[in-house]
């Protein structure tokens, strides 16, 4: 096991020094002179322009740049966003919880619904309610999710009236920061009530979000189900005589969620993706508007650091589900 | 995903001719009702978009400063001038849509062509010579995947400036690494099989192995991640749209007409609703056709 994960380790290591080579090619590759472009219309005076080419160190060798850039992202240094002056990997941390806060609840909702779905139109192969879940996982799946995230605030929002359109937690409350989880320092604080709020906030946007995990998980439920209720252990089981529960939920289900668990895993950068949108949607104060506001601000800087820590994120994620996978799946270690 | 490629050629092979085979796969295709509704639907907003000029009631940039925010039809306010209604400049919502699905449809077909040509060409590469060729293109497609691709894209749009073009090359790179490991992993599996021995026995040179003798026998997979592809880049065009990155203001782009829509979507519902609407069904009825696909080349063949 421990060999397993050294190997996937090394396998990480190219992966790695790519992406930081993107992320530092990205402010290079800007046409035109950069530091005119982040100043934008405005113009910029000879002196400021001096500073900031000497921050970023546009003026020495392309390599000893790398590497400047490299030796800062290991001391957590990522340079500072050129709008609030505050170092980049504060913004991001400052905001981070947000966005994961929101993710762990559109993954719940996502398992929570898409699981037994996909279990229930697997043991109903070929009948109407097989179909309709088939049919709406597709749609699911199809979803442009920043419509159906304007269609759910028209809605419920709007005409109904009984849920918010925006941020995190209604502004009445003010919950000391522990977490960065409103819902869980909501609870420590023991406020009721701002809880109940943060929840109130999180209920469109997590199923928004969570709406093509949704789809996906239920699909691959469903279909990797089928694939094991075909297989000779579980007609064995059946020919002993076993209630169709236990053959369901001890043979075949677990055996099934193999597959599903990578699944899962691999939602992870899907969910990234989308908090973009989402969050762009709800106003929601997380990484992915941060990183909306940043490139539309031209702020550089915090577009490279987003870049950098994603990418990390989603890398060290997927291989947390390798490791996972090769856990539950003792076939592949070796 | 080799067994796949291996089973579509045993089967094609026994028969013969051509025409056998393109029967044999309709008749697999058109057993999916579902599959057969998506690519009448495709056809249909295909043809409309070809023929956008005549079939759209109204100029897509016109302005009527008479008609602001007209209802569609069916309400009381409505008229049969503007059958789903006007935006906020008092343009025709249906005239857009119409002419929106000319962006729509060819960026996406755009994105598709030059992912599918560059994946195709990079998977050869990397599964036929394997050695460092293979390292090198599978860590650079790695990198590419260690992104989640609408960030990417965004990344990428922000270097290139936002537009069309930008955002076609954009989503173009992200589909990539999808059609390099496809291609690959199909021409691993076949590339010790005995017609290719036997072509390089009788002198074939890498360029001919490559494309003749390999590529034809490594195409299922690859058209059904088209269709997957295309579908995918209807949504990242619209999404890009919708932040305001891709196609710009004021082209009848679906995304960008949603974006425009935001602000009065309490009062006008219909300028949100429609857009929307026509890229779920134009995405859910490829993703239909897809299935289809997926099942008439091979029934092994799972998209996940």
């Amino acid at each position: 096991m421990l060999r397993f994960l050294l190997v996937k380790l090394a396998q990480l290591v190219p992966t790695f020094i790519g992406v930081t080579i993107v992320a530092f090619a990205f402010i290079r590759l800007l046409p035109g002179d950069p530091i005119l472009l982040m100043a934008g219309e405005r113009g910029i005076s000879a002196e400021r322009y001096a500073q900031l080419q000497s921050q970023f160190g546009f003026d020495r060798p392309l390599i000893v740049q790398y590497w400047d850039f490299l030796s800062g992202l290991f001391r957590g240094d990522l340079g500072n966003s050129l709008v609030t002056h505050s170092p980049v990997i504060h913004e991001f941390m400052s905001r981070f919880p947000a966005t994961m806060e929101l993710s762990i609840f559109a993954l719940a909702f996502a398992v929570i619904i898409g699981l037994p779905a996909g279990v229930i139109a697997a043991i109903r192969r070929g009948k109407t309610l097989d179909h309709t879940i088939v049919g709406i996982s597709l749609t699911g799946y199809s979803m442009p999710i920043f419509w159906w995230g304007l269609l759910l605030i028209m809605l419920f929002s709007g005409t109904l009236g009984w849920t918010p359109v925006s941020g995190r937690m209604s502004f009445i409350y003010f919950i000391q920061p522990v977490t960065g989880f409103m819902t869980i320092d909501s609870l420590i604080a023991g406020d009721w009530g701002a809880f109940l709020s943060a929840l109130h906030h999180l209920i469109l946007p997590a199923i928004v979000l969570g709406t093509i995990p949704l789809a996906v998980i239920a699909r691959q439920t469903r279909s990797s189900m089928l694939e094991v209720l075909g297989e000779d252990y579980v007609r064995t089981a059946r020919a002993k005589g076993l209630s169709s529960y236990r053959v369901i939920m001890v043979h075949t289900l677990r055996n099934a969620l193999i597959s599903v668990i990578t699944v899962i895993g691999l939602q992870v950068g899907l969910l990234l993706a989308g908090a973009i949108l989402t969050e762009t949607i709800f106003s929601w104060p997380g990484i992915g508007k941060w990183m909306i506001d940043a490139i539309s601000r031209r702020d550089y800087p915090s577009v490279q650091g987003g870049l950098v820590l994603i990418a990390f994120i989603v890398m060290i994620v997927n291989l947390l589900v390798d490791v996972a996978y090769g856990v539950v799946n003792p076939r592949i270690r070796h | 995903m080799s067994q796949v490629i291996s089973s579509k050629g045993s089967s094609a092979a026994a028969p013969g001719t051509f025409r056998y085979q393109l029967k044999s796969f309709w008749s697999d295709f058109s057993a999916s009702r579902g599959a057969l509704f998506g690519l009448i639907f495709i056809a249909f907003v295909l043809l409309v978009a070809l023929l956008a000029p005549w079939v759209a009631p109204h100029d897509p940039a016109m302005q009527d400063r008479a008609a602001l925010l007209v209802p569609p039809v069916w309400h009381a306010e409505g008229s049969w001038n503007y059958i789903l209604g006007t935006d906020a400049v008092g343009r025709d919502i249906l005239s857009r849509l119409i002419f929106g699905a000319r962006y729509s449809l060819s960026i996406s077909a755009m994105v598709v062509v030059i992912s599918m040509c560059g994946g195709i060409f990079l998977g050869l590469l990397a599964g036929y010579f394997r050695g460092w060729v293979e390292t090198v293109i599978t860590r650079v497609m790695d990198v590419v995947l260690a992104f989640p691709s609408l960030l990417l894209a965004l990344g990428l749009v922000a270097i290139l400036s936002p537009g069309l073009t930008s955002a076609m090359i954009a989503i173009a790179m992200v589909q990539l690494p999808y059609f390099v490991r496809l291609t690959r992993a199909a021409v691993i599996g076949e590339k010790n099989r005995e017609y290719v021995t036997a072509s390089r026995l009788a002198g074939a040179g890498h360029m001919r192995l490559m494309f003749n003798t390999l590529l034809p026998n490594c195409m299922a997979p690859l058209i059904v991640q088209a269709t997957l592809s295309f579908s995918t880049a209807i949504l990242d065009i619209a999404a890009l749209g919708f932040l305001g990155m891709g196609v710009q203001p004021p082209t009848p782009e679906w995304g960008a007409m949603l974006a425009n829509a935001r602000e009065f979507m309490t009062s006008a519902y219909w300028a949100v609703t429609f857009p929307g609407l026509v890229i779920l069904l134009t995405v859910l009825m490829i993703n239909l056709m897809g299935d289809g696909l997926r099942d008439a080349l091979d029934p092994k063949m799972k998209r996940s």
